[in-house]
């Protein structure tokens, strides 16, 4: 066998390894975009017809439903918001901590650590507690200040590479002409870590999004979020799986916005902590 | 490494953490400092104005006796090492294999991190839809070669099974980039060496390859550990936990007696359980970034 010959096969086998993955991921989403398409006599017709007239009658239904707009606003709202407060606070820190040395700063990095890692559903009782003496606070403010917490400890360690990759000497200089810690933070370090605060920013919104079980504790069914919203519909009426795909496409959707603009940050997201810094 | 450090600048040092430490103080340290406390009282949610009762170990001793919690916790390993010895194997032979740059790879990476980032409430409603009993397609296709139909969710032999495939499906894919990003830092002069020097794939995939990202490896497995010990929105999606509690892993078990049973203290008490599991696994990640702070 020839060097080319041999190499070739290596791609090909390549490419079917690709295929295969690409189509075991693809398949469940292609299942869920194309029922949420289907009148109900499709959604379930086996053997199923490839080819199928696709219908917005579900999303037609879910969107006309007063309901929908409003849980759609809340998780807009919680997630937005949560977005904002958990990367700008957690910019700050990561500043502080890059750049200078205090008192209890390594066990502020052994902490940050350590809460990175809690599970959500140890929060749900004490949270639970927590809001329900404040009543008269609404469960989507709780819920953006749960939300802007969890994803603090994240966003102070990725941003905090990130500031810590620039060079010191543009701070000095700004300080030397007599700017304050604040201004130099604001005008010279922020602007130089957008993509940082890109993944931070995906990161948090992601979680915020999707975030299911305290959302489930906190929330009443005004102050709902989709997540709960679609769950609910799943229990109520076992067999609306048309409405229910469409719902659940429709809050996939940031999730393919994200990743199909934004793949190679994602993946630096994902991999920070285990593979580099 | 860049002189980044300016010591001297303590007050602003103290102000920039200001803000990040009081919200995770008030929102995670003192609920989580609660939940200790409250892991030793009995409240009951049906009687949250009134105070509650110290009962010292009390809900410890009930739990450790209780047959369902450790149903739980046997549920909860199983799927745990399950998932994270398969995610691991395959996320490697993937990444082995379709190691360098080529067309279409780029695609492909974007397109395995499409199932990590999809809410976990819709990954289960997917699977759940894929595994219906009469019109799920994973039936469909099986009984095109002539086997099944199983009960996917409703057999409490299989259901767990059924769980781990769909959690395999959604995290694989991060142990796919993760082990690819590690396979990058494989330095390039090396391999070259070793070929010229007649060393086959077997020998540099044992001898230079596997060595170089052993470390990335154990810090998947680690983190994958950690996540799976975490996850419940998925699973409680598709099954509730159930049949019986053939799927009730530690997390959905806390929430059901948390917001089923109403008993507040006893969730604590397996908060605490949970918390300091994960706490011994974070451990090692800690300890592995607090030796890179001091290089």
């Amino acid at each position: 066998m020839t060097f080319q010959v041999k190499k070739n096969l290596t791609l090909t086998m390549k490419y079917i390894m690709i295929l295969i993955g690409a189509a075991l991921v693809l398949f469940p989403i292609y299942e869920m975009i194309s029922t949420s398409l289907k009148l109900p006599v499709d959604a379930f017709r086996l053997p199923p017809k490839l080819f199928f007239v696709p219908t917005l009658t579900n999303y037609q239904s879910v969107l006309f439903e007063s309901n929908f707009f409003r849980f759609f606003s809340n998780s807009a709202v919680v997630a937005v918001s949560s977005t904002a407060f958990s990367v700008g606070l957690g910019a700050l820190a990561a500043y502080s901590l890059a750049r200078w040395n205090f008192g209890g700063k390594k066990t502020a990095i052994a902490g940050i650590l350590l809460l990175r890692m809690i599970p959500e559903v140890i929060l749900a009782v004490p949270v639970f507690v927590l809001f329900n003496s404040f009543r008269f606070i609404d469960g989507r403010v709780g819920l953006i200040l749960v939300y802007t917490a969890l994803n603090l400890p994240f966003n102070i360690w990725v941003l905090r590479t990130f500031i810590m990759e620039l060079p010191y000497e543009l701070e000095e200089s700004a300080i030397i002409d007599g700017c304050t810690d604040f201004t130099v933070f604001r005008k010279i370090v922020l602007p130089l870590i957008g993509p940082g605060v890109a993944v931070a920013s995906i990161f948090t919104f992601r979680i915020a999004w999707n975030e299911f079980i305290l959302s489930l504790v906190l929330t009443n069914r005004f102050t709902r979020t989709l997540p709960v919203a679609v769950s609910l519909y799943l229990t109520d009426t076992g067999t609306e799986w048309g409405k229910i795909t469409a719902i659940a496409t429709i809050i996939a959707v940031p999730a393919f916005i994200f990743t199909f603009t934004a793949a190679k940050s994602l993946i630096m997201g994902l991999t920070a902590g285990a593979v580099k810094g | 490494m860049k002189k980044s450090f300016v010591p001297g600048r303590r007050n602003s040092a103290y102000l920039f953490m200001a803000p990040a430490a009081a919200v995770l103080l008030l929102i995670l340290m003192v609920p989580i400092f609660n939940s200790i406390r409250l892991s030793f009282f009995d409240w009951s949610m049906r009687q949250l104005t009134q105070a509650p009762t110290f009962i010292g170990f009390e809900n410890y001793r009930e739990l450790f006796a209780s047959q369902n919690f450790r149903e739980s916790i046997r549920v909860t390993i199983t799927f745990s090492l399950s998932v994270v010895t398969i995610e691991l194997l395959l996320g490697t032979v993937l990444a082995l294999l379709l190691e360098g740059e080529f067309k279409g790879m780029r695609l492909f990476r974007t397109l395995y991190v499409l199932p990590i980032m999809i809410a976990p409430v819709v990954v289960g409603i997917m699977w759940r839809f894929m595994y219906h009993p009469s019109y799920g397609k994973i039936n469909y296709f099986l009984g095109l070669a002539g086997i099944g139909p199983y009960g996917w969710l409703s057999n409490p032999d299989i259901a767990l099974i059924s769980v781990i495939i769909a959690d395999v499906w959604q995290w694989t894919p991060f142990v796919f980039l993760l082990v690819l990003a590690g396979l990058q830092g494989v330095p390039k002069d090396i391999m070259e060496a070793s070929v010229v020097d007649g060393a086959n794939y077997p020998q540099t995939l044992i001898y230079i390859k596997l060595p170089y990202i052993a470390a990335v490896l154990g810090l998947t497995a680690v983190l994958r550990l950690i996540d799976s010990f975490r996850s419940l929105v998925v699973i409680y999606n598709m099954t509730g936990g159930g049949p019986g509690v053939s799927t009730e892993v530690m997390s959905i078990h806390l929430f059901k007696t948390a917001f089923t049973s109403q008993r507040l203290g006893l969730a604590s008490a397996v908060a605490v359980v949970l918390l300091l599991t994960i706490a011994l696994f974070a451990s090692v990640l800690i300890y592995n970034s607090l030796k890179k702070e001091r290089r």
